[in-house]
């Protein structure tokens, strides 16, 4: 080795590093960041399996583009699969019969691709619900929350688009009621379908177009945003759960080489291979049982995608309203449905961190996430939302439910509609009353301790209940609660007798703001905590000697790990005390 | 304050909770608590306050070298699945197929290459993670959040690098200049959303409105059975029976126009009933001895409808459950759809077989905009 140097860089074989860095300058971007802290939590891996199921939809979607042909030419069949020799159908279609049947291997990356694609936009959704539940698109992070809407979106588009591309019998069905929903709109929808297909449905046209969309258009934009979804993430850092040690100015976690390295780059893999394993044993989207498409043939209880479902679920629950106004025909029973809904639903998704803001007036930096109970009029309107939805959902299936349960699909179908109106807003009291039952319940526990549930007869005679202090972990998230006060009604004219000029804006967001939070349960204060776990300590001191003959305390880091023994595990520091 | 990180004057462990709490009190996190127990060689720390059990690998020497060898082995065994996987892409034949219990019968060559490929990535992931898990430091650490926020300083420079700019280039003095190029900037888009009206090259003299009211049929047009092609005569069709049928010319326009979009519109069904049990129609006589002629496409959104009741008449349409009354005119009795069946007036020729009268009075399937005004 070399003499002229001890400086490190030399030493660690970073001829390369030091290479690249005098052209790009990335050793101070790696010094800074190889050591980057990523907190642990099993809801942190719901984004990430979006992230890497996107990455096995890209590479196995290039590969179905090598064989793919989108192309709505109508040829013969002549493939492997003899139940449709000589049928009539698109080369879409028969191109992908042969990547099915004749592509060794075809057949297992269509499914990978198929099944990665549902499941990304599961994780999405589930990753979302996590987002939302614990408050992670609070400032800083509102554009990365405007980010995920905008890759929710996209997503739905990508699914859809590739859905249709075999052109079956059953993606050609879907086709047909999106010709529908596009006439329906008002104004231009009849001129939209048009340019959309290329004149009248099917024609020739909209396969090719699908394919540009979905091969190029929508993918280019989701590698864009999921890029920037990223590096907001990076510069951010990542939101934390409450806990010992954890502030909102810092991040407790594993830094990212090795550990989180190796943990999240294993994900990947794993995930990968589920899909992987998944793809070649479950079926998924068998087109050659649907047949190729014809505008006149159709066939019962079939199903879109689950992602489509709570929009097909709309459609069916929706009551048939239309009507003409000075001569036009506005088709309510499709516009709302299948424009309006949806609609409103992704407007009000982006608008919410904006919402709750403005209404509570927190303009705070959040880098602690807040646990759902500690928030109840958001968690219940998280709640209403997939309430909603479900029974969207729910309703997307209604023939299958009817059949299978040998219900009237039409009581089915009032039942939904009439549960569409009224379950959301049971859901949303319920949702809410639980939140605040599980707030008193926390502040009971840190002004109390735990009730352990022993009584305990004093040597007077006096009987007590023993009351056991919180262990560290649960006393630092519990106690990690955060209260904000209601905004306050504004006064109409001042002492002065001057008006003010935003009276109706501030009254009404007083009254929002009261909605949000005027049922929250007051933290006590550190003083109030302090004494209630130094009064159940004391309580359960008194029962220590009886643990000398009963091991009741198992766990010390569980309840009543404050208890000294000397089975108590040490900390951090002291092992790397001892260790020096 | 009290040291909270070495506790070096911290006693007993009621301190360590209090700690704890107090840890998530906001204003008593200033970074600078950390500092001198913070490497800051690597820019974290780790957490003093967590208690932390050593792992089995972390005392005994055995352990290690044993989930050091599970890791390898993993490893290996993925190359060993990578080795079958590409046996099974040669050796295994695209069409054999194999009876696998709960899985049923599958193509031998997907579930053989799934298996073993998807084991071998597995293997790769759960390797990395034992590895992660066993072998690496498992003491959580700490960082801190550094402010993203600009400070004053940098604000200022942002500010005054912006007016320079704006002062520089005139933005503001050049009104005129300011306000052509706004326009320009609006305009140049222009362009490229015109382009795509050619989405649809539309023939001289058509309208989507006017080509959505007419199909194929036409006074005297035969109907054909959909599948066969054949003429169908009355006495083909039984009391009760449903046929899905064509115009006799559609065959023909579909090879020459090279789409289904005839097809599309034309559909029709024809049913048979008790005349008696006719209650209305859409037309006076538009009934050839109870036998009627619906539109196949639903007036909702457009799915083709072929679920038929006998008994009640009643037409089902599979995708969103609209239910017709056939022998009331096509009436929506239940679901989404707002709008009747379009009835197809039908009568015989002379030579027996069943014809279109005329074309359908309104145009056939999902509602749009202009639909009124047909």
């Amino acid at each position: 080795m070399s003499a002229t140097t001890d400086h490190p860089i030399e030493q660690v074989g970073g001829v390369t590093a030091k290479y690249v860095d005098q052209r790009l300058g990335s050793n101070k971007f790696l010094g800074r960041n190889l050591g980057k802290v990523f907190p642990d939590h099993w809801s942190f891996m719901l984004g990430e399996i979006a992230l890497y199921s996107f990455i096995v939809v890209l590479l196995t979607g290039t590969f179905l583009t090598l064989f793919y042909d989108p192309s709505m030419v109508e040829v013969v069949y002549n493939g492997a699969y003899v139940p449709l020799k000589g049928v009539e159908m698109s080369q879409a279609y028969a191109s992908t019969l042969d990547i099915s049947f004749e592509v060794r291997g075809g057949l297992l990356i269509r499914q990978m691709h198929h099944w990665s694609a549902l499941i990304f936009v599961a994780a999405i959704a589930v990753h979302m619900f996590r987002v939302f539940f614990t408050g992670a698109f609070r400032k800083p992070r509102e554009f990365n929350w405007l980010v995920g809407v905008g890759l929710t979106a996209l997503a739905l588009g990508a699914g859809f688009t590739g859905y249709s591309l075999p052109d079956d019998l059953l993606s050609g069905t879907g086709l047909q009621i999106i010709r529908g929903i596009l006439q329906s709109i008002p104004l231009v929808g009849t001129w939209a379908a048009f340019l959309v297909f290329g004149g009248e449905f099917p024609g020739t046209e909209i396969i090719p177009r699908l394919y540009a969309a979905h091969i190029l258009l929508i993918p280019g934009l989701l590698l864009g945003l999921i890029s920037a979804h990223l590096m907001m993430v990076w510069t951010q850092k990542h939101t934390q759960f409450p806990g010992p040690g954890r502030t909102n100015n810092n991040v407790v976690g594993y830094p990212l080489l090795p550990v989180y390295m190796a943990k999240a780059g294993g994900f990947f893999f794993i995930v990968f291979g589920i899909i992987a394993l998944i793809g070649g044993l479950v079926t998924v989207n068998p087109i050659w049982i649907f047949g190729p498409y014809m505008p006149d043939q159709v066939s019962a209880g079939t199903q879109p995608d689950w992602y489509i479902g709570w929009l097909d679920g709309a459609l069916r629950l929706m009551p048939n309203w239309e009507s003409v106004i000075a001569g036009f025909t506005i088709s309510w029973n499709v516009l709302i449905p299948s424009v309006v809904i949806p609609g409103i639903l992704f407007t009000a998704l982006a608008f919410y961190p904006f919402l709750e803001a403005w209404a509570t007036g927190d303009k705070r930096e959040h880098n602690l996430l807040e646990r759902p109970r500690n928030a109840p009029v958001r968690t219940s309107i998280g709640v209403v939302a997939i309430v909603f939805y479900g029974i969207l959902w729910i309703g997307g299936g209604n023939d299958i439910i009817a059949t299978t349960f040998n219900l009237s699909f039409n009581a089915l179908s009032w039942t939904l509609r009439i549960l569409l109106i009224v379950a959301p807003p049971i859901a949303f009291v319920v949702t809410k009353r639980i939140c605040l039952g599980l707030q008193r319940k926390d502040r009971e526990k840190l002004l109390h301790g735990y009730e352990s549930g022993r009584v305990l007869r004093l040597p007077h005679g006096e009987f007590i209940e023993v009351h056991q202090p919180l262990n560290y972990k649960e006393l630092a998230v519990i106690s990690a609660k955060e209260d904000l006060p209601v905004l306050p009604a504004p006064v109409k004219t001042d002492s002065d007798g001057v008006r003010n000029p935003h009276y109706r804006v501030d009254q009404l967001r007083h009254k929002v703001s009261s909605f949000f939070l005027r049922d929250n349960i007051e933290r006590p204060t550190d003083a109030e905590i302090e004494a209630g776990q130094a009064h159940a300590a004391h309580s359960a001191a008194l029962e220590a000697p009886l643990r000398e003959y009963e091991d009741l305390d198992q766990d010390p880091v569980g309840h009543g790990g404050v208890l000294h023994h000397p089975g108590m595990p040490l900390t951090n520091q002291e092992q790397i005390d001892q260790r020096q | 304050m009290g040291c909270r990180l070495c506790r070096a004057d911290c006693s007993g462990r009621l301190d360590r909770n209090q700690s704890a709490m107090t840890a998530l009190t906001p204003t008593e996190n200033t970074p600078n608590e950390h500092e001198h127990s913070a490497p800051a060689k690597l820019g974290y720390s780790p957490v003093a306050e967590i208690p932390h059990r050593l792992r089995v690998t972390d005392t005994d020497p055995k352990a290690a070298r044993r989930a050091e060898r599970q890791v390898a082995s993993m490893f290996a065994l993925s190359m060993f699945f990578v080795v079958l996987s590409v046996a099974a892409y040669v050796m295994i034949d695209k069409t054999s197929i194999v009876y696998i219990p709960v899985l049923g019968e599958v193509g031998a060559s997907n579930v053989a290459l799934g298996f073993t490929f998807g084991i071998a990535v597995l293997l790769i992931g759960a390797g990395a993670i034992q590895w992660a898990k066993k072998l690496m430091p498992d003491v959580e650490v700490v960082q801190d959040r550094h402010d993203m926020v600009s400070d004053s300083q940098e604000d200022d420079l942002a500010v005054a690098n912006y007016e320079r700019g704006k002062d520089e280039s005139g933005f503001a003095r050049y009104k005129i200049i300011r306000r052509t190029l706004l326009g320009a900037l609006a305009f140049f888009p222009i362009p490229i959303v015109v382009v795509l009206r050619d989405l649809w090259v539309t023939p001289a003299g058509e309208n989507p409105t006017e080509i959505l009211s007419h199909t194929l049929w036409a006074k005297g047009k035969r109907i054909v059975s959909d599948g066969t092609y054949q003429p169908v005569r009355p006495e083909d069709l039984p009391v009760g029976g449903l046929v899905s049928a064509l115009p006799e010319d559609l065959m023909e326009v579909q090879e020459e126009e090279h789409n289904l979009n005839a097809r599309g519109k034309a559909a029709i069904i024809l049913v048979r009933m008790d005349p008696d049990q006719i209650r209305s129609q859409q037309g006076e006589g538009w009934d050839y001895n109870g036998i009627l002629a619906y539109s196949k496409i639903c007036t909702h959104v457009g799915c083709p409808i072929a679920l038929y009741e006998q008994r009640t008449h009643h037409l089902l349409c599979p995708c969103h459950q609209s239910t017709f009354d056939l022998a009331d005119s096509g009436a929506v009795i239940f679901g989404p759809a707002a709008r009747n069946m379009p009835q197809l007036p039908i009568s015989v020729d002379e030579e027996g077989y069943l014809v279109a009268v005329e074309d359908f009075s309104q145009p056939v399937g999902p509602s749009f905009w202009e639909r009124d005004r047909a």
